[in-house]
């Protein structure tokens, strides 16, 4: 993203961002497999894919920006 | 409302699992960590006020829309849509999608090429200090109030969602946003406007997803609406629009096109300092002219989780909601309706992303409006008018010292709207007085060499005074709303429309009329800044897909597509 300055890639700490929410959303859909929250539609156990979607992207963004990487 | 259900309504919206707060903690210490990393690199006047112009087509982009994807907009327009039905996707639509490239394919170049900071700055070489002072001192007063105004309303929304103390939300969200914006400056900005992208489409997404689950798809939710609704149209957008009494906005298609689509629009997207300042940052010209243009397909994308959601509340949500206005205690509001369908399908975890968007899009809403104040003040007023000739460090140090005093005037402004709850309403019109004349003043600039210093000038003020003087006499006297707006039935969106329609027609009438008997500039003034007498680069002999016209093109044509599909 900058030649200039060398500056560590936003998309860099969109995949951190993604990464974390992405694990805790996972974990908290996972606790909550047998006992689901009382929302609509809670038994498709949307924290679980959502979060494992979260985590995918956020490893991708993590890899393909690293900062050792972009330098 | 049903009366039973009045009975179980709780006192906050939604309530929060330690998963919910835990991610929300984690990303006002991921944008610190971030506003003090940028620190070090936001050193000249460059830096700090226009991101060294080192951004990509698509990080500018992104932050170019996402400047305009705040939580006050996605709430109200999710409320909006609730309310008009999917009619308020025309303000994605029409009223976004062709501005953006036009702004990325004609107005843009000048921008860039001129090595403008901003737009005022544009108005100074073009037409001299008067427009420019005019248009940069209204900004800074009314980008300040604004960001009073955001505040209030996230401190009122944060209560109202999650209980918490409206000064505890009004402090903590101003700090934050104080410490990184000063830090970092426009690097900051752009920086947490992308991350505030992705936690809004991750935040928002699934409800349109499980929601159209629940109700089997599109044309089930409008089966229910219907069912819900008998008579009333939600599901169209143009169709209802032949006369002004058979759509819940009361707008005739004229006012949308014109009003909406060619004036204010246009307006908006290409002349308010926020977002252009984002586009400004961008590392070369042929960037800059794909940052509005890669911006576009995705404002063409958010009427999926905004626009959707509230028609999806009014298929799925057991009460009906009210104005803001006539809501009495237990009952909800037209914008509660994307905090009720997040508290619907996100249990923990889930709603703790959902409530990190708001959070982001309100603290980005703020710290757009402080970096391009700061830029204003410190380019446009004080250097020219205070203090011409200071080392750049010293207008680096100045533009810190506004984030920090840009803030502290709007928690006082904020502190102002909780008490004289009305002002907010007017700091919100005011905003509009000047963004249709000042697209008037500043197309004729680029477009016609010949528009003279006090055209610009006395076209700007007649456009303004004009607008100003149509919104009040609409406020004290009714039946001039059938005047200007062109029916009795046209409700505030629809004399929006028109105000701006006739405030930019007379900007424009005034400006020739002046150019006619005065003096013009000569030529080799203006080179670089109009159309005529600037060589803007065509790509000719870049390859095909990598041109800005392609693109943009291609977005006009997916419009076109919608409104087909959506008619």
């Amino acid at each position: 993203m900058s030649e200039k300055h060398h500056i560590i890639p936003v998309w860099f700490f969109v995949g951190v961002l993604l990464l974390i929410y992405g694990v805790l959303i996972f974990v908290s859909g996972l606790a909550e497999w047998s006992h689901p929250s009382a929302t609509v539609e809670a038994q498709l156990h949307a924290p679980v894919w959502w979060g494992a979607l979260l985590v995918v992207l956020g490893s991708l963004y993590c890899t393909l920006f690293w900062p050792s990487k972009s330098r | 409302m049903m009366p039973a259900l009045a009975l179980f309504i709780p006192e906050r919206l939604v309530h929060m699992s330690a998963v919910d707060i835990a991610i929300v903690v984690i990303y006002f210490a991921l944008v610190i960590v971030i506003g003090f990393y940028l620190k070090r690199f936001a050193t000249t006047g460059e830096d700090f006020f226009l991101a060294g112009r080192e951004m990509t087509a698509w990080v500018a982009g992104l932050a170019f829309v996402s400047a305009n994807l705040g939580s006050l907009e996605l709430l109200g327009w999710a409320g909006n849509a609730y309310q008009y039905g999917i009619m308020a996707a025309h303000w994605y639509w029409i009223g976004a999608i062709p501005a953006m490239v036009f702004l990325g394919l004609v107005m843009m170049p000048f921008y860039y090429i001129s090595k403008t900071h901003s737009v005022p700055g544009y108005l100074q070489l073009r037409y001299g200090p008067e427009a420019s002072a005019l248009s940069a001192l209204t900004f800074a007063v009314m980008t300040i109030l604004m960001s009073g105004v955001n505040m209030y309303a996230m401190a009122v929304v944060m209560q109202v969602v999650l209980g918490w103390n409206i000064h505890f939300s009004l402090i903590t969200s101003s700090l934050t946003v104080g410490i990184y914006v000063a830090a970092g400056g426009l690097f900051s900005a752009i920086f947490n406007e992308v991350l505030q992208f992705f936690l809004i489409w991750f935040g928002a997404l699934l409800i349109p997803i499980l929601g159209l689950i629940e109700t089997g798809g599109w044309n089930g939710m409008v089966a229910r609406i219907h069912q819900n609704f008998p008579g009333q149209d939600f599901t169209h957008m143009w169709g209802p629009m032949h006369s002004f009494s058979s759509n819940p906005m009361g707008i005739h298609w004229t006012g949308i096109v014109f009003g909406l689509g060619a004036v204010q629009a246009m307006g908006y997207w290409t002349t308010d300092f926020l977002v252009v300042q984002r586009v400004l940052s961008a590392k070369n010209v042929r960037s800059a002219k794909l940052a509005p243009i890669i911006g576009s397909f995705f404002k063409m994308a958010v009427p999926l989780i905004v626009i959707l959601p509230g028609l999806l509340g009014r298929a799925v949500l057991p009460m009906h909601l009210v104005p803001g206005s006539e809501a009495l205690p237990g009952q909800y509001k037209y914008d509660d309706v994307l905090p009720l369908m997040l508290a619907r399908y996100c249990g923990p975890g889930l709603l703790g992303l959902g409530i990190t968007a708001l959070v982001a899009g309100f603290m980005a809403g703020m710290a757009g409006n402080v970096s391009a104040f700061a830029t204003v003040w410190t380019y446009d007023l004080y250097r020219p008018f205070i203090r011409k000739d200071a080392p750049d460090r010293h207008y680096v140090s100045m533009g810190r010292w506004c984030t920090i005093i840009g803030l502290i005037v709007s928690i006082g402004t904020a502190y102002l709207v909780m008490r004289f709850a009305s002002m907010m309403d007017y700091v919100q019109a005011l905003f509009g007085f000047f963004i249709a004349p000042l697209f008037g003043t500043v197309l004729l600039g680029m477009m016609w060499k010949r528009v003279s210093r006090s055209a610009g000038f006395l076209g700007l003020l007649a456009g303004v005074v004009s607008s100003v003087t149509m919104f009040t006499l609409m406020k004290l006297d009714t039946r001039w709303v059938s005047v200007f707006a062109l029916s009795p039935m046209a409700k505030g969106l629809a004399q929006a429309m028109y105000q701006a329609l006739w405030s930019c027609l007379t900007c424009v009438v005034v400006t020739v009329l002046v150019t006619l008997v005065t003096k013009p500039r000569p030529d080799e003034e203006l080179r670089g800044l109009v159309y005529s007498l600037t060589d803007v680069a065509q790509e000719e002999h870049t390859n095909w897909l990598h041109r800005p016209v392609v693109w943009g093109a291609l977005a006009l044509v997916a419009l076109v597509v919608l409104q087909i599909i959506f008619w």
